[in-house]
């Protein structure tokens, strides 16, 4: 029981659950959205800055939420911080994948280090009921790049 | 499980736990390959085989629609579903078998007196009382009636125990209440409500009264004239019964000035063109071809917890919740919300600042199923201003073993998390 759940609960995730990073707002944002899980009503604010050459200049959160999705948000601002928005779309489309299995597989080379430290939360996997929280910060963060105000797990 | 079995009132009448445990299939399924501690039945019960066989039973048995066709099968479901409704009657000792109407939940029959009674005896102004221990199917449908027609919708606030203001209560009530709709047992705290005594005020001065009794008819005996309820509501699949079939009582002076809720079949005297005439109590309410089999399972349900005894129920979950209240209360960290002195045996807690979502994944892993979130009162939650909880409620077949087990269990997600 508690190997699978140590699966699930790593260290790194612990630890960003309990100190979550970036968690502040962007003061000059270009786009923010509001993420909300209906099912357990956590809810999250993503900020972006873009440049003018399509690169994330800066990325933070603020809401409440579980270990799983507070960790899941809090390592997405420090991975997707220097990307560009088509770097950031990929990350989310590995994410998505690797957590649902839905969707296209993605080559995960593009990432190099970073693969490992996204890889910390395919143990969602074993847990059907918990995918949302991880995927919850991810798919504010794209609502956010496209320019939409609100998103939700169920999207 | 030796200490399952508690002694009630009657010394010599010993509460058999094992031998109803039994009677659930599902309770002998393992869960993540560990015993199955199933803590969340204020969600919706387990099912007996009792229930599982009287749904089976009317399939290949009895099956035909009922009240329409004039041949014998027709006429032997008709007996069994209008038999299911006596047995609700009984339960609930309501004067009369009209006065049951069959809904598909809880949810619906409040939406029913909302919109028929609701929509027929209110006016712009008017005021309904409700308290913020409601579940949402008990603020939502009034919100919107309230919306529609201009009328004012105030609250009652609780303690920080989780307990009726009756005095707050005293204050909101004038000749402009026209409706009280106020739960008799929180899902989300476990408090029992002084209906009684919130009834009677509500008639002094001259208001109607909807209970809702989802929580409550699972854990005692109710008699809804002694309440002298004016409309009491529940759902069958907490009361060990199947889903898609709910109970609204309501006194038969007001059901029979009350206009219809839906139209169709089965809830017509007469059809012309021009105008239609509605059927009698209760078939008034029960519009197009009702949940038969689901009927007739809610009635074998409420011949089960019969047979066991109400009051034996009661106090067989009695001693459950004190003990397991004692059990949880060692956990360090935990905090109990919802401490009424007059309680059902649900116990609401958080546990440190660890996230209810991420409690519940742990202890599942150790086969306990808990609730975890807003419990559909969110109104609760912001009262005590947290997120969410985990809850932990017991049913008839529930022992201090799982108590036991929750706790342990508890003291895993304290580690991982400490
Ligand atoms: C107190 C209370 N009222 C109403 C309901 C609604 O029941 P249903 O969803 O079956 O209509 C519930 C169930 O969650 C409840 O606990």
């Amino acid at each position: 029981m508690l190997d699978e759940l140590r699966e699930l609960y790593q260290e790194v995730i612990l630890d960003h659950g309990k100190n979550p990073r970036n968690f502040r707002d962007v003061e000059d944002a270009t786009s923010q959205a509001h993420g909300s899980n209906p099912l357990c009503g956590d809810q999250l604010v993503v900020y972006v800055k873009v440049g003018d050459d399509d690169i994330i200049q800066d990325v933070s959160f603020v809401g409440k939420g579980c270990a799983i999705s507070m960790a899941s948000a809090s390592m997405m601002t420090e991975l997707v911080r220097g990307k560009t928005i088509d770097g950031a779309n990929h990350m989310f489309d590995h994410v998505h994948h690797m957590c649902t299995g839905e969707g296209e597989d993605v080559d995960v080379t593009e990432f190099g280090e970073d693969a490992d430290r996204i890889g910390v939360l395919s143990g969602v996997r074993e847990f059907p009921v918990r995918v949302k929280c991880a995927t919850l910060a991810w798919h504010t963060l794209k609502a956010a790049m496209e320019g939409k105000e609100e998103a939700s797990s169920e999207a | 499980m030796s200490d399952g079995a508690t002694v009630t009132k009657d010394s010599t009448d010993i509460y058999d736990v094992e031998r109803y445990r039994r009677d659930f299939p599902i309770l002998s399924k393992p869960m993540n390959g560990k015993p199955l501690v199933f803590l969340d039945s204020a969600a919706s019960a387990q099912k007996p085989r009792q229930v599982i066989d009287a749904m089976r039973y009317v399939y290949e048995n009895e099956y035909a629609n009922v009240h329409r066709g004039a041949y014998a099968l027709s006429a032997d479901t008709t007996t069994a579903y209008e038999g299911a409704r006596t047995k609700v009657r009984d339960f609930l000792n309501a004067a009369h078998s009209r006065e049951i109407i069959f809904t598909k939940n809880a949810t619906e029959s409040i939406n029913l007196v909302a919109n028929t009674f609701g929509r027929d005896s209110l006016k712009a102004g008017d005021e309904i009382i409700i308290s913020t221990m409601e579940h949402h199917s008990n603020i939502v449908p009034w919100q919107m009636l309230r919306d529609q027609m201009g009328l004012v919708l105030k609250a009652v606030p609780i303690t920080d125990d989780g307990e009726f203001m009756m005095a707050e209560y005293e204050k909101m009530l004038s000749s402009k209440t026209k409706l009280v709709a106020i739960t008799h047992t929180s899902n989300a705290l476990g408090t029992v409500t002084p209906a009684a005594e919130i009834v009677e005020k509500a008639h002094a001065v001259g208001a109607k009264v909807l209970l809702d009794g989802s929580q409550a008819v699972v854990h005692m005996p109710v008699d809804v004239q002694a309440l002298d309820a004016d409309f009491y509501v529940f759902t069958g699949h907490k009361l060990y019964g199947p889903s898609g079939v709910g109970v609204l009582y309501g006194k038969e002076t007001l059901l029979d000035a009350m206009p219809p809720f839906m139209g169709g079949g089965e809830m017509i005297a007469q059809v012309t063109l021009e105008k239609s005439t509605w059927a009698a109590l209760p078939n008034k309410f029960e519009a197009g071809t009702p949940m038969i089999a689901q009927a007739i399972g809610l009635g074998a349900a409420v011949d089960y917890v019969t047979e066991i005894g109400m009051d034996r129920i009661r106090a067989h979950e009695q001693d459950l919740l004190t003990y397991a209240t004692q059990r949880l209360s060692a956990v360090e960290g935990l905090k109990i919300l919802g401490t009424a002195p007059v309680k059902a045996a649900v116990i609401s807690f958080t546990l440190g600042d660890i996230h209810p979502h991420d409690i519940s994944s742990i202890i599942d892993r150790a086969g306990v199923a808990c609730r975890a979130g807003h419990h559909c009162a969110q109104l609760v939650m912001d009262r005590f201003g947290v997120v969410g909880t985990t809850r932990a409620s017991f049913g008839l077949y529930n022992t201090r073993a799982e108590a036991d087990a929750l706790a342990e269990a508890l003291e895993t997600a304290r580690e991982f998390f400490g």
